[in-house]
């Protein structure tokens, strides 16, 4: 089952991985608003270790001012849910 | 990776790896070379410029590529070349301009689009485009007026995209070859307008 419903608000984790991740470190920390479900993939993360893991993936749309400080433009990525926390 | 891949520390490291896979005999030089053949010969922007001519003529299959981009390149003949990923297209409209990056590498639905240009690769793009995309859109000659909203697709995951762009005025009186001749790999990627 999918945690987050599209609309919700969303935090990228912001702690640093010590292995392999696609998790870009562009907007960990940030919080963004999930579009939609795209589905249940691997988790990269887990697979470069040797284990299959699925997990539901989020298309999650950030804001330039929330990733940069300023500008208008939005940035969309898909994030596995282990990537993201419920922004409060 | 970025650049030309034969410079890179990363072209050795495959060539190693292909060497171990051969002497292990679990494949040979001839299936790695048909594979990439395979991929290679029909990959062409002229695809993704059919599927765009379509949808443009065709409302009915523009909503079903939207909807669920690999049915919608399967019917043009592109399932095989477009499975093992999720097919998105995302639509240029008046006042929303879409543009594509893999922030992390260089992915892309090369099927479609063809072989990924160099700049496409290169960290400049791919720092830059996420962060300013209005003046990196400039710098290839497409110059959006402030009100349009531009929203870049990060392919960080299983999602490769496709930009459907918007269609010329004169759209009623082509046809759909017509159509398909006007649209530009860049137009596809999003760093022009068609």
């Amino acid at each position: 089952m999918a945690r987050f419903a599209a609309g919700a608000r969303v935090r990228a984790r912001p702690a640093d991985p010590d292995g392999h991740t696609r998790l870009p470190r562009y907007v960990r920390g940030h919080v963004g608003e999930v579009l939609e479900v795209r589905a249940a993939w691997a988790v990269p993360d887990e697979t470069v270790r040797g284990i299959t893991r699925r997990e539901p993936v989020y298309a999650v749309r950030f804001g330039a001012a929330e990733l940069w400080g300023s500008g208008s433009h939005a940035v969309i990525l898909d994030l596995w849910e282990s990537y993201l926390e419920e922004a409060t | 990776m970025s650049g030309s891949h034969d410079e890179l520390p990363v072209a050795a490291r495959v060539r190693g790896l292909e060497e171990r896979l051969i002497a292990a005999g679990l494949v040979t030089d001839a299936e790695l070379e048909e594979v990439l053949a395979a991929v290679f010969t029909s990959a062409s922007p002229t695809n993704g410029a059919r599927m765009v001519a379509r949808a443009w003529t065709d409302p009915a299959y523009a909503g079903r590529l939207l909807a669920d981009g690999n049915a919608a390149a399967a019917e043009l003949g592109f399932a095989e070349q477009t499975r093992g990923y999720l097919l998105k297209a995302v639509q240029n409209i008046p006042d929303v301009h879409n543009v594509i990056v893999c922030t992390l590498c260089s992915c892309y639905p090369t099927a479609l689009l063809g072989p990924s240009p160099s700049w496409y690769k290169s960290f400049a793009y791919r720092s830059r485009v996420v962060r300013e995309p209005r003046a990196v859109l400039a710098e290839f000659g497409l110059e959006l007026p402030d009100r349009t909203e531009i929203r870049v697709w990060d392919a960080n995951s299983e999602t490769r995209y496709l930009v459907l762009p918007r269609p010329p005025a004169e759209v009623g009186g082509l046809d759909e070859d017509a159509l398909a001749a006007l649209v530009t790999r860049n137009g596809l990627i999003g760093t022009a307008l068609r």
